[in-house]
């Protein structure tokens, strides 16, 4: 399972890439693995006001539908449609495939989340 | 959460953990959902072959005298109009006409049978038919825990087959069955599946599954054989249209409603016959219909179906179709709103997504004849 170093992580298998009051958030690759086939995507609309916790959108897999969680708050300024047209991408390189980027209200949130060594031993 | 290590496994469980797979709970047995992708699972049935653990499937022998008469009253399809090894496949019904399980007959003489059923319901199934023997001269076992079955599925089957064993099996048609020797290996063997391709579902012993999976796989390879989950097999079954019992069939839905009445037959005597009659007579209130999405989301098993502002039904059966690659389902709606071409809406997290009724035979079946 790939683990990148310079992300967050939540425990819902979401990570944030951090640039400046921005942040780009995905899945894992722990998620796409669980998931399996991933063959929908569902992305919020640009301007959508997210809180942590809630759901940025769906994936789904042959099988079944999961939602996203938004491990942190803010303004949603741009959304991937390279997934939303082919969610295939989620499963082949979950940490270049983003989701959404969203602009950071509080960036003290990302305390709240795992480092890369913690995300690790969650998951084991 | 059900745990995993209280299931009942199949004897090819430990074979499944080294092909990689995925376990999950099906039935009360811990069982493969998929190895490496249900979607090339899917795709290798389709074009090339597959090969399923289905020894979580039930089988019982019915013998004696009155095996048949009493078969034929238990089921409403037909019995007596097939001939020894050859199979058939049945709706089993309640007095009231809804569904105790749909299953295959496979006959060996008038005074022998081997019921094949659904794995969740086994032991339903076998005490209704303890429930309703009295009288027949009759003897009945549950041999479920003796054997395995392996579904070898997918155009190259009879390839595969042909190499392990001198059988003539141009000679084996659709729901035909035989005792053959494969690979050393006295199998039963019978040219049927779930998955809308041409294939064979194999009977042996416990002791042999483990070394056929593997010998199959083995001669298989050339042919672009996979093993494959029971992903795929849902997926498969449901693009040819066929019932998964617990979703287009239940306790709570009979044959008519399923669209299954070709095989309901009402001019014999059989349990739930007059139920079932009367239905027929009467409109039906509700029926199974396909439907494909206009709007862009993927049905699954239990959303709700809405029409003019009510609710009319639910989803009994949705995927984005891997051969198609279309978002298609199966509904369980009222009647007055089956009909093709109608639009309904499915409702995908609290929205109303655009969809319309069409044949639930979104798959062309590739049988032999």
């Amino acid at each position: 399972m790939k683990i990148l170093e310079g992300l967050y992580y939540s425990k819902n298998h979401e990570w944030v890439k951090v640039e400046g009051d921005k942040a780009y958030v995905g899945i894992t690759d722990f998620a796409q693995h669980s998931l399996g086939d991933i063959v929908y995507a569902e992305l919020p609309e640009i301007d959508t006001v997210l809180n942590a916790g809630d759901t940025l959108g769906t994936v789904e897999s042959v099988k079944a539908a999961s939602d996203v969680y938004c491990p942190i708050s803010g303004k949603v300024v741009e959304v991937n449609q390279s997934v939303a047209d082919d969610p295939s991408l989620l499963n082949s390189d979950p940490y270049e495939n983003w989701m959404i980027c969203i602009e950071m209200t509080d960036k003290g949130e990302l305390e709240q989340l795992m480092s890369p060594g913690e995300y690790r031993e969650f998951c084991n | 959460m059900i745990r995993l290590d209280s299931l009942k496994k199949t004897p090819l469980y430990d074979t499944h953990l080294k092909y990689g797979a995925k376990m999950i709970e099906f039935a009360g047995f811990s069982m493969p959902v998929q190895y490496e992708s249900i979607l090339k699972e899917h795709e290798a049935v389709r074009k090339n072959a597959g090969l399923f653990d289905v020894s979580h499937m039930g089988e019982i022998i019915i013998e004696g005298k009155d095996s048949e008469k009493f078969i034929n009253y238990m089921v409403t399809n037909d019995i007596t109009k097939i001939s020894a090894y050859q199979a058939m496949y049945s709706p089993m019904c309640y007095s009231n006409g809804t569904t105790v399980d749909d299953l295959l007959v496979y006959k060996f003489s008038n005074e022998k049978y081997m019921l094949v059923v659904n794995a969740s319901n086994i032991d339903k199934d076998y005490n209704w038919i303890i429930e309703n023997k009295s009288g027949y001269n009759i003897d009945v076992k549950n041999i479920s825990n003796e054997i395995s079955e392996l579904a070898l599925q997918g155009p190259k089957s009879q390839e595969i087959l042909e190499k392990m064993t001198e059988y003539n099996l141009d000679n084996m048609k659709y729901y035909h069955f035989d005792k053959i020797n494969l690979d050393g290996v006295d199998c039963l063997i019978s040219r049927s599946g779930y998955t809308g391709e041409d294939g064979f579902e194999i009977f042996l012993k416990n002791d042999y599954a483990q070394s056929m999976w593997e010998k199959v796989l083995a001669v298989g390879e050339e042919f672009g054989i996979k093993p494959a989950g029971l992903g795929a097999r849902d997926t498969l079954r449901f693009e040819a249209g066929l019932p998964l019992y617990g979703n287009e069939l239940s306790e709570d839905i009979t044959p008519f409603e399923a669209g299954l009445g070709f095989f309901v037959k009402l001019e014999k005597d059989f349990i739930g016959r007059d139920a079932l009659f009367k239905q027929k007579q009467e409109e039906l209130k509700r029926k199974i219909v396909g439907f494909e999405m206009i709007d862009n989301g993927i049905p699954r098993h239990g959303y709700d179906v809405y029409a003019q502002g009510e609710k009319i039904g639910y989803v009994t059966t949705g995927y984005q179709s891997p051969s198609l690659k279309k978002n298609i389902g199966m509904a369980l709606i009222k009647s007055q709103f089956a009909i093709n071409g109608n639009e309904i809406n499915i409702i995908i997290r609290n929205k109303p997504y655009k969809a319309f009724v069409t044949s639930k035979n979104f798959y062309k079946k590739n049988y032999k004849k």
